[in-house]
């Protein structure tokens, strides 16, 4: 195959306007992803969770799978196993130096699971790599409602505890004793972010969530540290990942995760480059004299 | 604002302390030394509502403590700060007023002023804008008193806040807290190591560091 051809296979634009009509449901499904992705994110990154997304997404795949195999509805699947997920490692890794073996622990039995689903389903193959990295022709309206049902509940969730989350994350003792739950406020939180998994993994797929959840918040941290820019410029970033990946990949029939990750690394590498110019120029700038003997204390 | 009546703490058959009894009143500074296990930590987490006595009464200005009551600000002991944690010395403070309330923040130009004031009485007003894990230890640290004083408290309650600072930035968190005492009349209570900058603010010392199991009350 020579480099043209390659270069065919991943970029075709041809017939563009009418394939476009199709992926209208995608599109939105997208977009609805980005806020959710980017949202949930940040928290992913504040409380290094990072892994526990990744462990999550293989149980929401098991749940996927073995809903395929006996012909149930693929997003309950999904979410079910995502949250059974979510709970087993809120209830047993509730102290963050358990967290990383526990998902450890679930997430090749997850994984296995899935495997073993998917060799028993002997549906289209493209049903089951879809699982895994995603796919945007299967977004059909029912699957849609579905997808933005959870994602209002995800983004409803936040909207309610996000200051109390950012001050458990911060400081827990400061928090707690300002009435904040604290200990309640973590597993609940991990609940939220196993809905968050389970409808990215949906359309970017298992293997890729931490596209989505993760890469866009680390990127907005690198340039800004105001908490109202952070969520804004990580939203931003992971809808342009997913709505660019489906734009981009319409017309090729490589499935859209290559796309999503590729556009996602990209940003995070700019910002990167940014927020070490930033650091550079001098990010801790002081205003005035801050000298500790000239203060009025 | 404190008072204690034959108060002990165990954990499990562990007796931390027991026969406490303790008044701190309005404008007092009470500094309280003991070594590392022997119940300073707990006796805030009493106060805060956070932990309940073994036998005996608390009450905070008259009452039983109550968890995330306005009445009290609290520097808990230093956690560094994650890097690219995304938020700013002023986002600290913010937290200590509306922090732990519900649902989606409505700008409030009473409170925007209020981080304001309290970052200059803290002298944290040039590093206000400054990401928390670019601070340095003495300026986190007067970032986290400011946080405590946001909610304007009757009671300021300090755990080792001159933990890793040079002497030159404990002597000043620790005028931090004295002036505190003295300009308002908040009653504080200061769990520390390091005596030396402390003692000349203190009014009284509460030393768990003398007999096992008890505790000595004396003037400074």
């Amino acid at each position: 195959m020579s480099w043209h051809e390659v270069w065919g296979e991943i970029f075709n634009f041809e017939d563009y306007g009418a394939l476009l009509g199709l992926v209208r449901n995608s599109l939105i499904a997208g977009a609805v992803l980005g806020l959710v992705g980017g949202l949930a994110g940040t928290f992913v990154v504040m409380r290094d969770l990072a892994f526990a997304v990744h462990g999550i997404a293989e149980l929401s795949f098991a749940g996927a799978a073995a809903a395929l195999l006996i012909g149930a509805s693929v997003a309950g699947g999904s979410i079910a196993g995502a949250l059974a997920a979510a709970a087993l490692i809120g209830v047993l890794g509730s102290r963050a130096r358990d967290r990383g073996s526990v998902i450890g622990v679930l997430m090749p039995f997850g994984l296995g699971l899935g495997v073993l689903f998917l060799s028993l389903y002997k549906g289209r193959s493209a049903n089951k790599f879809g699982l895994l990295t995603g796919q945007i022709v299967a977004i059909d309206t029912p699957r849609l409602s579905w997808l933005l049902v959870t994602s209002a509940i995800v983004l409803a969730c936040l909207a309610v505890m996000w200051r109390p989350l950012s001050f458990a994350s911060l400081d827990p003792d400061a928090a707690a004793a300002r009435g904040v739950p604290v200990r309640a406020l973590s597993p609940v939180f991990m609940l939220v972010l196993g809905l968050a998994v389970a409808v990215s993994v949906q359309i970017v797929g298992a293997l890729l969530v931490l596209a989505l959840l993760c890469t866009p918040a680390a990127a907005a941290v690198r340039v800004t540290a105001s908490p109202v820019l952070v969520p804004v410029l990580s939203t931003v970033f992971a809808t342009v990942s997913v709505v660019g990946g489906i734009l981009l990949s319409l017309g090729s029939s490589i499935p859209i995760s290559p796309y999503v990750t590729t556009i996602s690394f990209a940003l995070y590498g700019v910002c990167r480059a940014a927020g070490a110019v930033r650091s550079r120029r001098g990010w801790t700038a002081r205003r005035g004299a801050s000298r500790p003997g000239t203060v009025a204390a | 604002m404190i008072s204690l009546r034959d108060a002990a703490l165990a954990y499990g058959d562990r007796t931390l302390w027991r026969g406490l009894d303790l008044d701190v009143a309005a404008g007092e500074f009470l500094v309280v030394l003991g070594p590392n296990g022997s119940g300073k930590t707990s006796l805030l987490k009493v106060l805060l509502g956070l932990r309940r006595l073994t036998a005996g009464t608390v009450t905070v200005n008259g009452r039983p403590p109550r968890r995330g009551s306005d009445l009290i600000g609290y520097v808990p002991q230093t956690k560094s700060v994650a890097p690219h944690t995304p938020l700013r010395a002023r986002d600290l403070v913010r937290l200590g007023i509306d922090g732990h309330r519900w649902g989606p923040r409505r700008p409030r130009p009473e409170t925007r002023r209020r981080v304001e004031t309290v970052l200059r009485d803290v002298g944290a007003a040039p590093f206000a804008d400054v990401p928390l894990d670019l601070l340095s230890g003495g300026e986190l640290q007067r970032v986290r008193v400011a946080q405590a004083l946001a909610a304007d408290p009757s009671i300021l309650l300090c755990d080792e806040p001159l933990l890793s600072l040079d002497v030159e930035h404990q002597r000043i968190v620790a005028d931090l807290a004295g002036r505190r005492c003295r300009e308002h009349g908040t009653a504080v209570v200061f769990v520390t190591h390091e005596a030396e900058p402390v003692l000349p603010l203190a009014d009284r010392v509460l030393d768990f560091g003398g007999v096992r199991g008890g505790a000595e009350v004396g003037a400074a």
